[in-house]
């Protein structure tokens, strides 16, 4: 029987376990958290189940499905609170995946490693948002951290907040917002008008096909209107102001690369804000699989989901951005695949639907160059480290250096906790602006071989006590 | 719903059990918990474990995401500043 | 031939002599070995010798070195990180006890200050030592330096005073003239040299092969673990005194030896490793699990300490463990400074100075013959070299 291993127990990793289960492997599937689900389905702990939790999502009913046949199924071990730390690539064998079991940056925790036949990492993204003056004051967010807590904690970040970046998933955050009472001053979008025709408007029947998730965008539109919430376009947050938290910020209109417009900055008060800028796939276990990545940071699959590593298979988010209905069908597919079976002619339909949609979606809200004009020398761009932006130019500048290695140690930038999760992509797109060579080592910031903060006291004691187990 | 406490900097604060530390500070009126090397006040930034802003210690144990670990009753938790104790 | 910090700092030494100076390499500037490290400037894991020799001629350079720099660059550059805190070498066992102490009385007898410390004195110079030492020694002159600040501060000073650096270019072979070498070619052309100097740390023997000679360089991995920021509770270079063996050794299997530091930046470096697996880039758990657990061994608090990152680097390992420096007596025109192993960051200022008196024809310097080439230790393994 194969054995399939499941790192990410989001809608992607959920579907791949099923989908492995269908076909007769057993499987393992492995999630940070403490329940399943994802970010798409964060809900409340069991303890503090709400009746009415089935409003704050689409497909809830899905997933209470899917959850329950995968936790009472005795082929499947859903291991919550795992933490994988290391994938240790191996010639001839799909990876070593190694775990510590137990509380996020805990100790003494378990160590497992697995060994198995087949591995689906499904481990999503995490937002991007682009640098600007203030965006380290408290009161910042990223509109994943107000959705995140408004659906797994019923926890409102302001009481007064504005949204801003770029994307369709502002609207949900909106939509989470208002329901926990919040007031949202306004949505900002930085696609101006030309931008958002040109990716959404041509060839509009491929949106039919799609017209659920349509559907689902068109119901938050009548909810900004309903609430008379402003949405404006063309815009972003191009300062933020307070002294030990945010107060207000600057909205200015961008031309269609992104540039401010000198003098039609406006202040807005709120005392919260939440931008998102677009998404990065979390890369860093597939990276240290070996596996390719495309020139936007995404796994490069084949149309069975395969990467390159023999044995190591992706789906979601960590493949390209595109939300939870690819995600569902590339996790179908990539299951399948791993137990060896044939992927379900529904799901490869689905995918090749909603691959559509996310082309359309990054033509219609895709980051455009012109955002570095709003981060000044003194604007914070690692945000672990304290370094500014004029500290990496000049660094850039006076070594001369083409290296990324080489500029992460003389700034620090992208050397802290958080290991360039935040601002790697950043202190790329810096370093490669239309004036400078360019760099000879690009994508160096996506590379953490230790993928989580593990103690060295976990550590020591993982060669004592963790055997090596195949999957299950 | 359970009621808890936690200790945070020897304050008593009150919150629900299955909340997280993040969560229980943010509920609790508080946005930033954190002081970096240059003194810069840090909170909750990304909410879902990527960004390591909202470091706390722990019963002891320093640089736990307070965004990631749920609150526990009678936790007792420490602000944390990147270069002291 | 080569960014790291032995070419910058031979780069710099040769501009400053009056020589018309390029340096090239394949990556960009400080992006192999030099970025791969710690940052030693150690005299303490050195045996009487040719190495520990150069190692004291070195510190003497790196004691004047930001002195002139500060002349050299530009206001804003950023920092060396230098750092004068000196080694401690603790010994846990009662036969590394022996080993340890017998050793430092030897180099005492070379002109090292080796302080043999009590226990007392130990935990004074680090309080959260292990209270199971069972002899330390104290190396004032143990020196730390961010090695790719440092690297990039001697190039700067060579650009300053005239050298062209070129990143991104790799030499593809040689250009030669009536049996001797007058310059390389790159992927874009040729570069005419009166001197070519091969720098390329681990990569030596491969660019040498691509010259047409054989050279005995190949690499040593080495993992470090790094830890989060926190309050400074290492204050030294702390090693066990299973270092000086595993330095010393030619094993090409693991062997892990504790050496503990904190950085300016306040995380703290755990290395090191060491194995020899050809230029295999992978990051092992069982590497990093015993690099973590010979560590809590010197310092039983660093337990609940956050590891958050590993990087790993090959050392330019020579099979007698000494550098190779000067000219190429099979090919006219081909110099060498590399080979270093661990320990070119420390050794790379007086390697420059070296090799740039031999090339330009300056008084005979006794120390150089140790490192030549042709020396009796490294013959057998040029037997059959030369092309």
């Amino acid at each position: 029987m194969t054995e399939v291993l499941v790192v990410g127990g989001g809608p992607a990793g959920m579907a791949a376990a099923l989908a492995a289960r269908r076909h007769g492997a057993r499987v393992v599937l492995l999630e940070a958290g403490d329940d399943i689900g994802g970010q798409y389905w964060r809900h409340l702990p069991g303890g503090r189940a709400d009746p009415g939790e089935r409003l704050w999502h689409h497909g809830w009913d899905r997933f209470l499905a899917m959850r329950d046949e995968l936790l009472g199924d005795d082929g499947c071990e859903v291991v919550t609170g795992a933490h994988v730390w290391s994938v240790e690539r191996r010639d001839g064998a799909p990876p070593l995946v190694h775990v510590f079991v137990g509380e996020p940056d805990g100790q003494g925790r378990e160590p497992r490693t697995l060994d198995p036949a087949a591995l689906v990492l499904a481990t999503g993204a995490y937002e991007r948002t682009l640098p600007f003056p203030g965006w380290d004051l408290p009161g910042v967010f990223t509109a994943g951290a107000a959705q995140a807590l408004a659906k797994g904690e019923r926890v409102a970040v302001g009481r007064r907040v504005l949204v801003a970046g770029a994307g369709p998933f502002l609207l949900p955050v909106v939509a989470g917002l208002l329901r926990i009472g919040a007031e949202v001053a306004g949505v900002i979008e930085a696609a101006g008008p030309a931008q958002l025709a040109g990716g959404w408007a041509p060839r509009p029947w491929q949106l039919i096909a799609a017209r659920r998730k349509a559907g689902e965008l068109a119901g938050y539109a009548r909810q900004l209107a309903a609430h008379r919430i402003p949405y404006r376009t063309g815009a972003a947050v191009v300062a933020a102001h307070g002294t030990d938290r945010v107060e207000a910020v600057t909205v200015a209109r961008l031309t269609r690369d992104w540039t401010p417009v000198p003098g039609t900055g406006r202040r807005i008060e709120a005392d919260a804000v939440c931008v998102s800028h677009g998404f990065v796939p979390r890369t860093e276990l597939a990276l240290a699989a070996g596996c390719a990545v495309g020139v936007d940071g995404a796994v490069t699959v084949d149309e069975r989901q395969r990467t390159s590593v023999p044995g190591v298979l992706t789906a979601g988010e960590l493949t390209g951005i595109g939300g939870v209905d690819l995600a569902l069908a590339e996790g179908e597919i990539a299951g399948s695949v791993a137990s060896g079976g044939v992927p379900a002619p529904g799901a490869v339909r689905e995918r090749a639907v909603f691959r559509k949609f996310a082309a359309r979606l990054a033509a219609a809200h895709g980051i455009r160059p012109g955002w570095r004009a709003w981060v000044d020398d003194d604007t914070v761009v690692c945000r672990c480290e304290d370094v500014t932006a004029g500290a990496l130019r000049r660094a850039a500048e006076l070594t001369g250096s083409r290296g990324l290695r080489s500029l992460k140690l003389t700034t620090r930038a992208g050397l802290g906790l958080c290991q360039g999760r935040t601002c790697g992509r950043t202190v790329e797109s810096m370093l490669t602006g239309s004036n400078e060579p360019g760099l000879l080592d690009p994508g160096r910031t996506a590379h953490r071989p230790i993928a989580i903060p593990v103690r060295l006291g976990e550590l020591a004691a993982s060669t004592r006590t963790s055997n090596r187990e195949d999957v299950p | 719903m359970t009621g808890i406490h936690i200790e945070v900097d020897g304050e008593r604060i009150a919150g629900l059990a299955g909340q997280s530390i993040a969560g229980l500070l943010l509920a609790d009126g508080r946005v930033a918990w954190r002081r970096t090397r240059t003194g810069r006040p840090r909170g909750v930034f990304c909410g879902i474990g990527a960004c390591f802003d909202c470091l706390v210690t722990v019963n002891g144990l320093r640089d736990v995401r307070a965004c990631q670990r749920r609150a526990v009753d009678g936790d007792k938790v420490d602000l944390q500043e990147d270069d002291r104790d | 031939m080569g960014a790291g910090i032995v070419g910058a700092a031979t780069a710099r030494a040769l501009v400053r002599a009056g020589c018309d100076v390029t340096v090239v390499d394949r990556g960009s500037t400080a992006g192999g070995t030099s970025a791969g490290g710690e940052g030693n400037l150690l005299v303490s894991d050195k045996e009487p010798g040719p190495e520990l020799r150069l190692a004291q001629r070195s510190l003497a350079v790196w004691a004047r070195i930001e002195a002139e720099l500060r002349d050299e660059l530009p206001a804003g550059f950023p920092g060396l990180e230098l750092e004068r805190k000196g080694g401690l070498v603790v010994a846990t066992t009662e036969a590394g006890a022996e080993a340890l102490l017998a050793f430092a009385d030897a180099q005492r007898d070379a002109g090292v200050l080796a302080e043999t410390v009590d226990d007392t004195r130990a935990h004074e110079l680090e309080p959260d030592l292990t209270p199971h030492s069972t002899a330390t020694v104290f190396y004032p002159e143990d020196l730390q330096v961010q090695p790719v600040a440092a690297t990039e501060a001697l190039l700067a000073a060579a650009r300053r005073h005239g050298a062209r650096v070129r990143q991104g270019v790799e030499v593809t072979g040689p250009v030669l003239s009536a049996g001797r070498l007058v310059g390389v070619r790159v992927d874009s052309g040729t570069l005419p040299a009166d001197a070519v100097v091969l720098a390329a740390g681990p990569w030596s023997g491969l660019v040498a092969e691509r010259l047409g000679v054989l050279l005995p360089v190949r690499p040593r991995r080495g993992t470090v673990l790094v830890t989060s920021r926190m309050p400074v509770r290492v204050r030294h270079k702390v090693y066990d005194a299973d270092y000086v063996g595993a330095v010393g050794s030619g094993s090409a299997d693991l062997q892990v030896s504790s050496v503990v530091e904190s950085t300016a930046a306040g995380t703290v470096l755990i290395g090191s490793s060491r194995e020899r697996r050809g230029f295999d880039e992978r990051i092992e758990a069982r590497v990093l699990a015993a690099l973590a657990a010979k560590a809590l061994l010197l310092f039983p608090f660093l337990a609940a300490a956050q590891a958050m990152r590993a990087y790993g680097g090959f050392r330019p390992f020579v099979p007698d463990h000494l550098p190779v420096i000067g000219a190429d007596p099979r090919l006219p025109g081909l110099w060498h400074a590399t080979g270093h192993e661990g320990a070119g960051i420390g050794l790379s200022l007086a390697t420059a100075e070296l090799l740039r008196d031999q090339l330009l024809g300056g008084t005979a310097d006794p120390l150089a013959a140790e490192f030549r080439l042709d020396r009796p230790t490294l013959l057998p393994h040029l037997e059959g070299a030369a092309r």
